[in-house]
């Protein structure tokens, strides 16, 4: 298998008021997750009312970044480059949804440590995928 | 307030088209409703309940009750994907019993083959939907959303792609009798894995067809049912369940089906060993597996074994499903196959099935309805239907 070739064009998220510290700290290169000062459990994605007790004392909070590959699937068709999306559980107990990329999708496994990086949009956005570690 | 018995399917309606350049979306919806008051014996002055869900053309049920000229006194839109219309079904059953109408009329219909619309797509479902900012940039579509799911499955429980393949090969073994399916051609295992890979691990023949189409069942009071001289299928039980990602607990090897297939089960009064046939939504041969596990006819973890080994083909295994070829193989118009789920169990249940995949003296049948996407967010609904 050929290296992945990091020139898929990423599409913009919809940035909107409820999100936007999300992505302004994506764009100094830190992954944020929601955390909640009532019932303590962290969320994604992140929210103002906590999707486990309902409160409205959520906070934003700093993610180390590292992880574990949940799932994958690379495709292979239908696509003018093949790309890999993934769930991936951050160390803080939350999976989220993202690329797997700078790596040979045929050496991927479930379980495989990972570690954040910024990928820029078609729009110059920056958004979380996660490589290898 | 249970609908076990409540009401009953007395009409049901598949388009024959596959592909339909030349129709509207509306023009398909009234073709279907037309064919199902014919089945059913029943005139469109008959119809007091209008349902169908968020993709009706224009504002739903307001423009697709006027441009089919009812006049109802209740309508439905309820919009979870693909599950919608076995939804439909049992909230039909609830507004007969509450007395809010006597004959309801659920359609479907829609062009996805003629408008070029594929799998490999991701999904888009507007800038407002709350998780987009966190999905969009991914290029999660349908089939490696589903390719997740079955990664997953075969890490937990050591499922195969020669296990997934068995799902197709029961599908395509009834396609064969159905002079309207788009894939007629019995496929086998090897014939399944050596497809082109699509999406890790679900290849080409994993996939369902993309057909335009659409379908319309009526659903009425038990004295309207009794009055029309045809085989009564009546709704024993009904069970729909939302599942999401919880927060960012993501647990892709349970499908929403855990909780709606026990509240059918237990509505009805019946358990999964007594089901004759099974309308089970495949929009994806893991989809298949995952809602077998999930509704009981097997443990979690087993479906694989459950499935291979022709156990699903009519006449062949346990479990006979999809008998009109699914959407495996036969049709799965406008990327929702919850009504044709609805339309074969109907037959089955008639003794209408072709007589190639009939299940014999079939009294006893479910329908099963997945729909959005498993490896995001879907909805689940099961439906329990009786030869009476």
């Amino acid at each position: 298998m050929t290296e992945q070739p990091a020139v898929r064009e990423i599409p913009e998220p919809p940035v909107n008021p409820e999100n936007r510290p999300y992505f302004e700290a994506c764009a100094q290169g830190r992954l944020l997750i929601g955390r909640c000062n009532d019932c303590g459990q962290h969320h994604f994605y992140p929210r103002v009312i906590c999707p486990s007790c309902f409160s409205n004392r959520t906070e934003w909070i700093p993610s180390e970044g590292t992880g574990t590959i949940y799932t994958y699937s690379t495709m292979h068709r239908g696509t003018p480059v093949p790309y890999t999306v993934a769930y991936v559980t951050l160390d803080e107990g939350v999976t989220m949804l993202t690329n797997l990329v700078d790596c040979d999708p045929a050496r991927l496994a479930i379980g495989q440590r990972v570690r954040v990086v910024f990928a820029k949009t078609v729009a110059g956005t920056s958004v979380p995928m996660f490589t290898p570690a | 307030m249970s609908i076990r018995g409540r009401a009953y399917i007395v009409g049901a309606f598949e388009h024959p088209t596959r592909k339909a350049p030349e129709h509207s979306v509306a023009q398909l919806h009234a073709e279907c409703a037309r064919g199902a008051l014919l089945d059913a014996g029943l005139d469109r002055r008959d119809v007091d309940g209008y349902f169908c869900a968020g993709d009706a053309p224009g504002l739903g049920p307001l423009s697709m009750v006027d441009y089919l000229g009812l006049r109802v006194r209740h309508v439905d839109s309820t919009d979870t994907g693909g599950s919608s219309y076995l939804v439909h079904v049992a909230h039909a059953a609830q507004a007969i019993a509450a007395g809010h109408c006597n004959v309801a009329l659920v359609t479907l219909a829609g062009r996805p083959r003629s408008e070029g619309s594929a799998g490999t797509q991701p999904r888009n479902y507007g800038a407002g939907a709350p998780d987009a900012a966190f999905e969009l940039p991914y290029g999660i579509a349908t089939v490696n959303g589903y390719g997740m799911v079955a990664m997953r499955h075969m890490h937990e429980f050591g499922t195969t792609s020669e296990q997934l393949a068995w799902i197709k090969v029961a599908a395509s073994h009834h396609a064969q009798h159905n002079p309207h399916a788009m894939l007629r051609d019995v496929v086998t295992v090897e014939d399944v894995v050596a497809s082109p890979l699509i999406a890790d691990p679900l290849h080409r023949l994993d996939c369902c067809v993309v057909s335009d189409g659409g379908g319309a069942v009526i659903v009425a009071r038990p004295e309207i049912a009794r009055s029309l001289g045809r085989p009564r299928v009546r709704i024993l039980g009904s069970g729909e369940a939302p599942k999401g990602q919880d927060g960012g607990r993501v647990d892709l090897t349970v499908s929403g089906a855990a909780w709606s297939g026990p509240a059918a089960f237990e509505e009805a009064g019946v358990k999964p060993a007594d089901i004759q046939y099974a309308s089970i939504y495949d929009s994806f041969t893991i989809t298949v597996l995952m809602q077998i596990e999930d509704l009981g006819f097997c443990a979690k973890g087993e479906g694989g074994r459950f499935v291979a080994d022709g156990n699903l083909i009519s006449g062949v295994g346990r479990l006979p499903f999809n008998t009109d070829g699914g959407g495996l193989c036969n049709n799965h118009p406008a990327n929702r196959g919850g009504m044709t789920k609805i339309i074969e169990a109907v037959r089955q249940l008639r003794g209408e099935a072709h007589p190639a995949v009939q299940v014999p003296g079939c009294t006893l049948a479910l329908a099963q309805g997945t729909g959005g996407q498993l490896g995001s967010r879907h909805g689940s609904a099961t439906l329990i239907l009786e030869r009476e």
